[in-house]
């Protein structure tokens, strides 16, 4: 019969080597595998729906109206596509890449999210939203890919070509990535220490996360970015460095340090995400910048020489029947040009014109910006792509006669709440 | 031809008991023949065998070693350790004409009354064997209750009831608990007890009773549940721990032992006596005896130390009992244990095979200090602090012994301050005149490495200013005799595991180069034959490359793995060898590409490295295919796995020895039979894959056909299983839209597997680990298809998507899913949804649990599985929206 087995392991240290070096192989192997398969997954995610439809559309007939033949072919073909593959409604950002001058211009001019200005505060800000102190700067879109690294402007004009340690963004040894590998960055390019300030992540090695709410997109970008090595100091295949901001939640506390807190580059106003929203290209009230004197040199607009003028003056865009427009989508009209004029100046449809504001002319009804009485200028900076935004209109305005305060921010956290507790009383009364 | 068979077997059957004898002769060429012709008879007409057999063995005319050589036989014809064997052996019984089986039996039965002990014996264990085969199957159903009679009749001789009882407990010992009625185990319990009881039994029957109430111990189940049963239970098994028959006392003790562990719940009432049972025997009783006594502590306390794991941090509440023993007896269980560490044998650290009552009390006290933690510490120090400083050498050992083994369970603060105004002492004590006190002395200097060191703990025990010490007096003591010097290894294993974390510098690096080269040396020692202290070197010094520091150790790393390619090339080149120098030479193989596996992880581990192992790889690859060429049909696992680590480093440019390697894969991947090897090479196929892609593509019909032929093959370990699954994955991945042609063998497959899924016990907690390493791997499978064929060939996956789905809500519905199948699942439907696109946004709109579980995702901890869910979500969400 069976006896118990009595010996113990006896004065012996518990070194199993052989079963240590199994287990790191095994450990290894299934690194690698989901490496690999996460690879081929974000490869999958490469042929983007980079704008969103309605943009497209838009696009669409703001150039056909425009006349801008080769953009017209060049969306037809993209249209062939589409009916072939329906996933690849549009360019993805590795044949964007190759276009040249302007096309590549209208098309990355057209991939920033662009968020509104704040002029009345959002409900829960303080549950649903993030705030951080925005770089001062230009903001760009850096995309890494097949061994070099671009940003280009606001406007799609390259601002550097350079190598870069981000995935792709340079020629080396080391780094030979297949050409599927590319990340797209939301950035501002801080002068004063000739930094990449990282503000969002639209794609990262391959990995669309367009689709990713906020909350995603930046828990990505701080655990990866780091990752990479672009975030150290420049050397011979990292031309600049890039960096990421402190990002809050959007509580007192959060709001107050985005505020005052000490940051290495200068602030200019506070950028407020809502935590849900995903990437949208264009304009969007899911993304809001707010001012004041104390947190940005630049809280009022300057004209085309650089100061402020004493009148508040605007860009808008001419559109069929002399109507004049802001860059919301859908353009909100916000005056008209007579016909005599239109022919007098030779102003086209789609110029952008610079404007100035009678103040004792506008109106605010039902929360509503009227512009009233306006006066012409001068045709607006070539190097401009969009119209004024009716919310940078609005707080513009604002900005010179009532702004919205940080005070006002505080106390909005506050009310925010007193409403949450305010429902709970309601709720155990009931 | 047939008549002539017939003549022939009869000649056998009679001529049996000359051919049993013969078979035992000891000249060698009658044996010979002899085994020849039995052999032949069993493969010409099993059941006449058998039959045979049995009748000689109940047959008290033939001698009885003649009987006792049939038993034998008839046991090996019902019963191998080789499993594939056994079932075919079952199946053979099975398939018997039943009423030759009733002979069979019925001569078995017959045969326990036989006066010879030579016959009774085997005809017990026969007997066992037979019931271990048809009880299961509700055959021979009148067995048990004719045993009973055996007990239950009036003038049964005591040689009887003891075969009975012996052939009770082994029918408990062969079949399982549920095989049984409750009716027909309370009926053996009662005989058992009985047996134990009995005035008038003799001891024979007393003993024969107390083993068999082990063997049913397991039965016992609902009968220990009963209070007025467990306390008669309990009561014949404390009166037999004090027999005056020593086996008796031993048998009793065993069974306190095991109901220790199978009963601790209700064994509260019953602790008091136990304690004094225990105590008297440890203190006062032979060897056997008293081993058996501290065994019930060691198991009490194995309970305590796993139902504290189970619970850990909760508050250990009343749903569980937690009696709290080792706390309780405490201060009289301590010291009961330290007296035992005084009864060491000389030379006991020379054999492998002794185990004492020092050895005994010792590992309990080290058992009860995990139990209780700090408690255990003002109790033993006193008894540290008053011998290891005496003249006598076993008053030393015992106290540094007693030290060493509560080292794990207290507090770190607790024994932090101890073990740093000990250490002292105890480098000095490794320079004692006597080798026991050494050879603890380093093991408890190993303890304290393993347990209280590390490179970022807040009570540093080693220091920058004792290391200097502390590597002066191991580097001296290695070169002691061999036992200490195996200790001193697991010393510095333990001192350099504990720089593992270290992000800058460690401050064993100066020492790097001195400890290498005296971890060389001491593998190189001629005085000792032992292999442990050999492999202990190489083992520390795969420790000391793992922890240390790239870059300073690089030049040292490289100038290492030029030595050990060295050395591996010297053994290769070993010929002529007799059987036990090939099994050493095998052996040191195994150690010196453990240690050129480990040179190779640690060197590609670093981009500053890297090109060392790609400058080495050709010479590297040279040793490893002679390696594999030194064994004539086996691989070597530890070859196998460096080669992973070297395909890893060198990546695509391993495709040049392929040509030569693949043999030697394809031999590992058909070594089903050390299924080790046969997993490792299947790790290796996925590393291959990784490194060559689609230069893979000429070798997969093999490997393919190999792993194919593994997942069918029953005689395969089941936990390689899975992890060929998951190889399919990478293969996929690697080829493409080229794995076309093995979907329709890989389908089917994956789906037979889905289904075994959910067949296999949940009662079982390791099948139900099974169950999701089987299912993790055949989603790995499915993604790494899904994924392979995402450019040209998705469409080829559209009829086997819905029973994925449905197959992956199966999964989710599952209780028992780990985060690696929830996260493999998670990763399958995300690639569904991204490579079919718009073909299953059918599927995808016909069901909601993808909701459910995508949501359970985004609420884990785990941020690498809300990633992966986010990224899941989108996929889907896309497929929809299009």
């Amino acid at each position: 019969m069976r006896l118990h087995e009595l010996r113990r392991p006896f004065k012996r240290p518990a070194i199993s080597d052989q079963q240590r070096r199994r287990e790191f192989a095994l450990l290894r192997q299934a690194q690698q595998r989901s490496d690999s398969q996460n690879l081929a997954r974000r490869l999958a995610s490469s042929v983007l729906d980079l704008p969103n439809p309605a943009s497209t559309v838009d696009a669409q007939s703001d150039l056909t109206e425009s006349g801008d033949l080769d953009a017209v072919l060049a969306m037809e073909a993209t249209e062939e596509r589409e009916a072939i593959s329906p996933t690849a409604r549009d360019l993805d950002v590795v044949q964007a890449s190759k276009l040249k001058g302007s096309e590549g211009r209208r098309w990355f001019s057209r991939q920033l999210m662009l968020p509104e200005w704040m002029i009345d505060v959002p409900p829960n800000l303080g549950r649903d939203w993030y705030v951080f102190a925005r770089p001062a700067g230009k903001r760009c879109f850096v995309v890494s890919s097949s061994g070099s690294t671009v940003s280009r402007l606001r406007n799609g004009s390259v601002l550097h070509c350079f190598p870069s340690s981000l995935p792709n963004g340079a020629r080396t040894k080391e780094m030979s990535a297949p050409s599927h590998v590319y990340c797209i960055l939301d950035c501002i390019f801080h002068e004063p220490d000739q930094t990449y300030y990282v503000i969002d992540m639209v794609c990262w090695r391959g990995y669309s996360l367009y689709d990713c709410t906020a909350e995603f997109r930046f828990f990505w970008l701080n655990s990866k970015l780091l990752e990479s090595g672009a975030c150290n100091s420049p050397s011979a295949y990292h031309r600049y460095r890039f960096s990421v901001v402190p990002i809050y939640d959007c509580n007192q506390i959060g709001l107050r340090s985005a505020y005052t807190g000490v940051v290495p580059y200068i602030k200019d106003g506070l950028l407020f995400y809502n935590r849900h929203a995903h990437y949208e290209t264009g304009n969007t009230p899911l993304a809001l910048v707010w001012k004041d004197e104390f947190c940005s040199q630049y809280v009022l607009d300057t004209d085309s020489k650089g100061q402020v003028p004493a009148e508040q003056q605007v860009i808008l865009e001419l559109h069929d029947g002399g109507k004049l427009i802001t860059s919301d989508d859908p353009p909100i009209v916000v005056g008209c040009l007579d016909r005599d004029f239109l022919q007098q100046s030779g102003s086209q449809i789609g110029y952008l014109l610079r404007f100035t504001v009678k103040d004792e002319s506008v109106r605010i009804a039902d929360g509503k910006l009227q512009l009233g009485d306006i006066k012409f200028i001068s045709r607006a900076n070539r190097a401009r792509a969009f119209a004024d935004s009716y919310s940078k209109i609005f707080f513009q305005y604002a900005a010179r006669h009532s702004p919205l305060q940080f005070q006002d921010l505080i106390a909005a956290m506050q009310s925010n709440f007193d409403e949450k507790s305010g429902a709970t009383d309601v709720e155990m009364a009931g | 031809m047939a008549s002539a068979q017939m003549n022939n077997i009869i000649n056998m059957a009679l001529q049996i008991t000359q051919l049993l004898l013969s078979a035992q002769s000891p000249d060698g060429r009658v044996r010979v023949s002899a085994e020849e012709s039995l052999k032949q008879f069993q493969n010409a007409n099993l059941s006449q065998f058998l039959l045979s057999l049995s009748v000689e063995l109940s047959d008290d005319q033939k001698p009885p070693d003649s009987r006792r050589l049939a038993g034998i036989l008839l046991k090996n014809s019902l019963d191998s350790k080789d499993a594939v064997r056994k079932l075919e052996l079952i199946q053979n019984w099975v398939n018997m004409d039943a009423s030759l089986k009733s002979q069979i039996k019925e001569s078995l039965i017959q045969t326990l009354r036989s006066p010879v002990s030579d016959a009774r014996q085997p005809a017990s264990q026969v007997i066992a064997k037979v019931a271990s085969i048809e009880i299961p199957r509700k055959e021979w159903v009148d067995l048990i209750g004719h045993l009973l009679t055996n007990m239950t009749l009036p003038d049964v001789p005591s040689m009887l009831k003891q075969a009975t009882l012996e052939t009770l407990g082994y029918i408990c010992e062969e079949i399982s608990p549920q095989d049984l009625e409750q009716d027909q185990v309370n009926a053996v319990l009662t005989a058992v007890v009985q047996g134990m009881t009995g005035a008038q039994g003799n001891c024979e029957v007393r003993l024969a009773a107390v083993k068999s109430l082990y063997n049913a111990l397991d039965f016992a189940q609902s009968n220990f549940e009963n209070e007025m049963e467990r306390n008669y239970i309990m009561k014949v098994v404390c009166e037999a721990a004090v027999s005056n028959e020593l086996e008796i006392r031993q048998a009793a003790f065993e069974c306190l032992v095991s109901i220790a562990s199978m009963y601790y719940e209700i064994l509260g009432p019953y602790m008091e006596t136990l304690f004094s049972l225990t105590a008297n025997a440890v203190r006062e009783d032979e060897e056997p005896v008293a081993l058996q006594a501290i065994e019930f502590w060691s198991s009490i306390c194995d309970e305590e130390i796993q139902i504290q794991d189970e619970y850990e941090g909760e508050n250990v509440g009343s749903s569980v009992a937690f009696h709290h023993f080792i706390q309780r007896a405490l201060p009289v269980l301590v010291p009961m244990l330290l007296e035992t560490l005084l009864k060491q044998e000389e030379d006991q650290e020379q054999d492998d095979s002794v185990w004492n009552l020092s050895m005994a009390g010792g590992t309990c006290l080290g058992l009860i200090a995990r139990t209780v933690g700090d408690e255990i510490v003002p109790l033993v120090m006193p008894f540290v602090e008053g011998n290891i400083t005496k003249h006598d050498w076993r008053s030393r050992e015992a106290a540094t012994y007693a030290f060493g083994s509560i080292l794990e369970g207290p507090s770190i603060e607790k024994l932090s301050p101890m073990v740093s105004a000990g250490l002292e002492f105890l480098l000095n004590a490794m320079k004692d005149q006597n080798s026991h006190v050494k050879d603890t002395t380093a093991w408890t200097l190993g303890r304290i490495f393993e347990t209280l060191h590390s490179s970022n703990c807040t009570h540093p025990v080693v220091t920058p200013s004792n290391l200097p010490c502390i590597m002066s007096v191991l580097l001296e003591s290695i070169r002691d005799v061999a036992h200490v010097a195996e200790k001193v290894c697991g010393a510095i294993y333990f001192l350099a595991q504990g720089y593992e974390e270290a992000v800058t510098g460690s401050i064993l690096s100066p020492y790097l180069g001195e400890i290498i080269s005296v971890l060389l040396s001491t593998a190189d020692r001629t005085d000792v034959t032992n292999f442990k202290l050999r492999s202990s070197a190489y083992e520390t010094l795969n420790e000391t490359v793992r922890c240390s520091q790239i870059p300073e150790a690089s030049a040292m790393l490289a100038q290492l793995l030029n030595e050990i390619m060295n050395r591996l090339g010297r053994n290769v080149e070993l010929q002529n060898l007799s059987s036990d120098e090939k099994e050493k030479q095998s052996d040191l193989q195994a150690l010196l590409c453990g240690v050129l596996h480990v040179i190779i992880q640690k060197l590609n581990s670093s981009d500053n490295t890297k090109s060392i192992i790609i400058q080495a790889a050709d010479q590297l690859m040279v040793l490893f295919l002679r390696v594999f060429a030194c064994h004539s049909s086996t691989v070597h696992e530890e070859a196998m796995l460096a080669i992973g680590a070297l395909v890893n480093a060198i990546g695509m440019n391993f495709i040049k020895y392929m040509p030569e390697f693949y043999k030697y894969l394809d031999m590992g991947l058909q070594n089903f039979e050390e299924y080790q090897v046969c997993s490792i090479s299947v790790g290796v196929v996925g590393d291959i894959c990784h490194a060559l892609n689609d230069d893979v593509l000429p070798y997969c019909n093999g490997i393919m056909s190999n792993l194919l032929k593994d997942l069918s093959n029953s005689m395969l370990h089941k936990s390689v299983k899975p992890p060929i699954f998951s190889c399919f994955g990478d293969i996929a991945v690697a080829i493409g839209e080229n794995f076309e042609k093995y979907i329709p063998y890989v389908i089917p497959m994956l789906q037979g597997a889905a289904e075994l899924c959910a067949n296999l016990d949940s009662s079982d907690e390791d099948m139900m680990e099974y169950r999701n390493q089987l299912r993790r791997g055949i989603f790995e499978a499915y993604s790494g298809i899904l994924q392979g064929f995402r450019t040209s060939k998705a469409s080829l996956m559209m009829p086997h998507a819905n029973h994925l789905l449905r197959f992956i809500e199966t999964v989710f519905r599952d209780n028992y899913r780990d985060d690696g199948v929830t996260k493999a699942a998670v990763e399958v439907i995300g690639d569904l949804a991204d490579v079919m696109g718009d073909s299953v946004k059918l599927l995808f709109k016909d069901t909601t649990f993808h909701l459910a579980f995508l949501k359970e995702c985004f609420h884990s901890d785990d941020e690498q599985l809300k990633e992966t869910a986010v990224w899941a979500q989108g996929m889907i969400e896309r497929v929809l929206a299009s």
